[in-house]
C-alpha cells in the first residue's frame, strides 16, 4: 500500500522536476555581463596636472582595458556560441564620451551594452554602480578583468561579488560551463588550482582564458545599430581617493659590458649592484 | 585597535609574500603603537604558526578547520570579517597574491573599509593614512588616501621584502561561524606549475624572447637559471607560439614580477613587456640589435648573440660560484 503511494508521489515528482526543466530551458538563457573600463592605450606617455593631482588626458588614446576585452568579452562571446544561445551585454562606468570605447565592445560581438553614466572615482563606488544594475537582472556570469591597466587594482570584481552575494573566482585562465555549473582554472602562487561552482557567480580573467578578436566590417556596422542604454548612477562612497601622482625614478644610463668580458659583468652584479 | 595580517597558504604552505605581510604589519603596528594579530585560517601545522612570530606576529590567531585550507572568498571573507570585529582591528595587512585579491576587495566591500590595493611602501599615518600604489603599469604611483575609519592595505609582493622580527606569537585558537553554504567553491585539483622557483616569489629570473628562435635552444636559458638558482620567464610571442608553458610569460598581459635582478636574454623590450618587468630592481639586457628598446630600460647591457655570450656568462657564474 505504501509502496504504490510512494510511486505516485515519485511519479508526481520527477514529472514536476522534468516540466520544471522544460520551463527553465525555455525561459533561462545564458545571460552575460561583462564589465569594461575604458583606459589609456598601453604606448600612452603617462604624464599628470593639476600639481601632480590628475592624469593628463590631453592626446591620450583609449581602448577597452585589455584584460576585459580580451579574456573576458572573447570568452563570453565564445561559450554563448558553443552553447547557441544567450546574451552577452557590456556594462561600463563612465561620461558620454566613452561611447566610442563601448562600441567597439559591441563590434566584437557583445549583444547590448549599458553606461551608467557617472565619473569612476573608486573601485568601490565603480562596484556600487554595476552591483546596482546587475541584481535584479538574472546573469549567469559576471565577468571582470583582473586588473585595468590604468590603476592595476584587481579589486571591482571582488567587491562586485561581495555586494551581489555572489561566488567569486579571482584571476582564472580557463572556464568551461554547461549552463548550471561551471569548473575553471584559477592562478594561485606557484600553479594553478581547478575548481567547480555553481551559477550565478563572478569571475576575474586573465590571460590563456581567449586569443583577441579583431572586429570585423560587418561587426562595426552592426555595433552602431545595437542597443546601448544610459542609466543614472546610485548614491554610492568613495572610500579612497587619490591625493598625487608620482613619475618612477629616472632610469640611470645603461652601462655597455664588452661581450668579450663577461666576467665584468659577473663583477657588477656581485659587487655593484649586490644582487648575487 | 590591533593590526591584523592575513598570511596567504597554498597547501597550507605559508608563501614568501605572507612572511613580508607579517613583517609589514608588524612596522605598521609600531607606527601606530598596537600590536599585530596574524590570522591563519585552516589547519596549519604548529612550526608554521611560529613562522609568523619569527616575523613579527604578536599573537597568532588560528581557525582550526579544514575546509578552509583551501581558498574560497565568500568563507574566507566571512570568518575574517567577523575576526576583525572580534579584535575591533583598525588595520588589516592582506598580501596581494592571487587569493589575497580574492579577499580583499570583498572584504573591503563587505566592512565598507577603504583598500589600497597594491600597496608598495608603508602609510604615512600622521595626518591622513596614505599609501602608496604603482599605477599605469609602471608608469606612475599614486598616494591612495582611505577615508575610513578602517583601512585594509593589500600589499604588493616583493616591495618591502620579508625581514625577521621576532616577537611572543602565543597561538589563540578561535571559532567562527561557517555554515557549508558559506563554501561555495570545490577544489578538484591543485597543479604546481614549476619544478625550481616560483616566478612570482623568485628573487632572479632568467627570461627569453624571440632572439632565441625556437624552443630547442632553450637550453641556455636554463643552464644560466640553474647556475645562479633563477626561475625562467619568457616574452609574450614566446608563449603566444608555445615555446613555453603560459605560465612564464611576463609582462603587460602575464605576470608582472618584481625580482632583484631580470636577465632579458634576446627580448627586443616593447612596452607590454616593459610593463611586466620594470618594478625589478637590475636589469641586465642581452641583445645583438643596439637599438632594441630594452637596453634603454635596462642597468647593464651587452649587444651580442645570446647563443655566444650566454654560455661564456653561465661559465663565468659558475666559477664565481664555485669559488664563494
Amino acid at each position: 500500500m505504501g509502496s504504490s503511494g510512494f510511486q505516485l508521489f515519485e511519479f508526481l515528482v520527477s514529472f514536476g522536476y522534468c516540466f520544471a526543466r522544460i520551463e527553465r530551458r525555455k525561459i533561462d538563457l545564458m545571460k552575460s555581463l561583462v564589465c569594461i573600463s575604458k583606459v589609456p592605450d598601453t604606448t600612452t606617455k603617462v604624464t599628470f596636472t593639476d600639481n601632480n593631482t590628475k592624469f593628463n588626458e590631453e592626446n591620450v588614446q583609449y581602448i577597452v582595458n585589455p584584460y576585459d576585452e580580451w579574456y573576458s568579452l572573447v570568452r563570453a562571446l565564445e561559450l554563448k556560441e558553443a552553447k547557441g544561445e544567450g546574451t552577452v551585454t557590456v556594462v561600463n562606468v563612465g561620461p558620454a564620451d566613452n561611447e566610442q570605447t563601448i562600441r567597439k565592445a559591441l563590434a566584437i560581438g557583445a549583444d547590448d551594452a549599458v553606461r551608467i553614466d557617472a565619473q569612476p572615482t573608486d573601485g568601490y563606488y565603480t562596484a556600487a554602480q554595476i552591483a546596482a544594475h546587475a541584481k535584479d537582472k538574472g546573469y549567469d556570469l559576471v565577468w571582470a578583468g583582473s586588473e585595468s591597466i590604468d590603476y592595476n587594482g584587481f579589486e571591482v570584481g571582488g567587491m562586485l561579488a561581495e555586494l551581489l552575494g555572489l561566488p567569486y573566482v579571482q584571476n582564472a585562465t580557463s572556464i568551461d560551463y554547461d549552463g548550471s555549473s561551471a569548473t575553471l582554472v584559477r592562478n594561485i602562487e606557484g600553479g594553478q588550482e581547478t575548481l567547480s561552482v555553481h551559477s550565478p557567480f563572478v569571475l576575474s580573467t586573465q590571460k590563456g582564458m581567449a586569443e583577441a578578436r579583431i572586429p570585423n566590417m560587418r561587426g562595426i556596422m552592426q555595433a552602431k545599430k545595437k542597443p546601448l542604454e544610459v542609466i543614472s548612477p546610485v548614491e554610492a562612497e568613495n572610500l579612497t581617493e587619490i591625493t598625487k601622482f608620482e613619475h618612477p625614478p629616472e632610469k640611470g644610463e645603461v652601462k655597455m659590458i664588452d661581450p668579450e668580458n663577461v666576467e665584468e659583468l659577473v663583477d657588477l652584479l656581485q659587487n655593484e649592484a649586490k644582487v648575487l | 585597535m590591533a593590526v591584523i595580517v592575513y598570511p596567504d597558504t597554498v597547501e597550507k604552505e605559508i608563501k614568501k609574500a605572507s612572511k613580508e605581510a607579517v613583517y609589514y604589519a608588524s612596522k605598521v603596528a609600531g607606527q601606530l603603537g598596537t600590536e599585530t594579530i596574524a590570522l591563519a585560517l585552516g589547519t596549519l601545522e604548529e612550526d608554521k604558526l611560529s613562522t609568523l612570530a619569527k616575523y613579527g606576529a604578536d599573537q597568532v590567531a588560528t581557525v582550526h578547520d579544514e575546509r578552509l585550507d583551501h581558498f574560497d572568498s565568500c568563507a574566507h571573507t566571512k570568518a575574517v570579517a567577523e575576526i576583525v570585529e572580534q579584535y575591533s582591528a583598525r588595520v588589516i595587512v592582506i598580501p596581494y597574491t592571487n587569493n589575497g585579491q580574492g579577499l580583499a576587495p570583498r572584504l573591503s566591500a563587505r566592512l565598507k573599509a577603504g583598500l589600497v590595493p597594491g600597496a608598495v611602501d608603508f602609510p604615512r599615518t600622521d595626518g591622513d593614512f596614505v599609501v602608496k600604489k604603482g599605477v599605469f603599469s609602471g608608469k606612475g604611483f599614486a598616494y591612495y588616501k582611505i577615508n575610513t575609519d578602517r583601512k585594509i592595505i593589500g600589499m604588493l609582493p616583493n616591495s618591502i621584502g620579508p625581514q625577521e622580527n621576532p616577537k611572543a606569537g602565543a597561538v589563540e585558537q578561535l571559532n567562527v561561524t561557517l555554515e557549508d553554504s558559506d563554501f561555495t567553491v570545490q577544489v578538484k585539483d591543485v597543479q604546481k606549475s614549476t619544478e625550481g622557483v616560483p616566478l612570482s616569489e623568485a628573487d632572479l629570473v632568467v627570461s627569453g624572447g624571440r632572439g632565441l628562435k625556437g624552443p630547442e635552444n632553450w637550453g641556455v636559458i636554463e643552464d644560466l637559471a640553474e647556475t645562479i638558482g633563477a626561475a625562467t620567464a619568457c616574452s609574450r610571442p614566446v608563449a603566444d607560439s608555445e615555446w613555453r608553458p603560459h605560465h612564464e610569460h611576463v609582462g603587460q598581459t602575464g605576470q608582472t614580477i618584481r625580482p632583484s635582478l631580470y636577465i632579458a636574454i634576446g627580448i627586443s623590450g616593447a612596452i607590454q613587456h616593459l610593463a611586466g618587468i620594470n618594478k625589478s630592481k637590475v636589469i641586465v639586457a642581452i641583445n645583438k640589435d643596439p637599438e632594441a628598446p630594452i637596453l634603454k630600460e635596462a642597468d647593464y647591457g651587452i649587444v651580442a648573440d645570446a647563443f655566444e655570450v650566454v654560455p661564456k656568462l653561465t661559465e663565468a657564474l659558475k666559477e664565481k660560484v664555485a669559488a664563494s
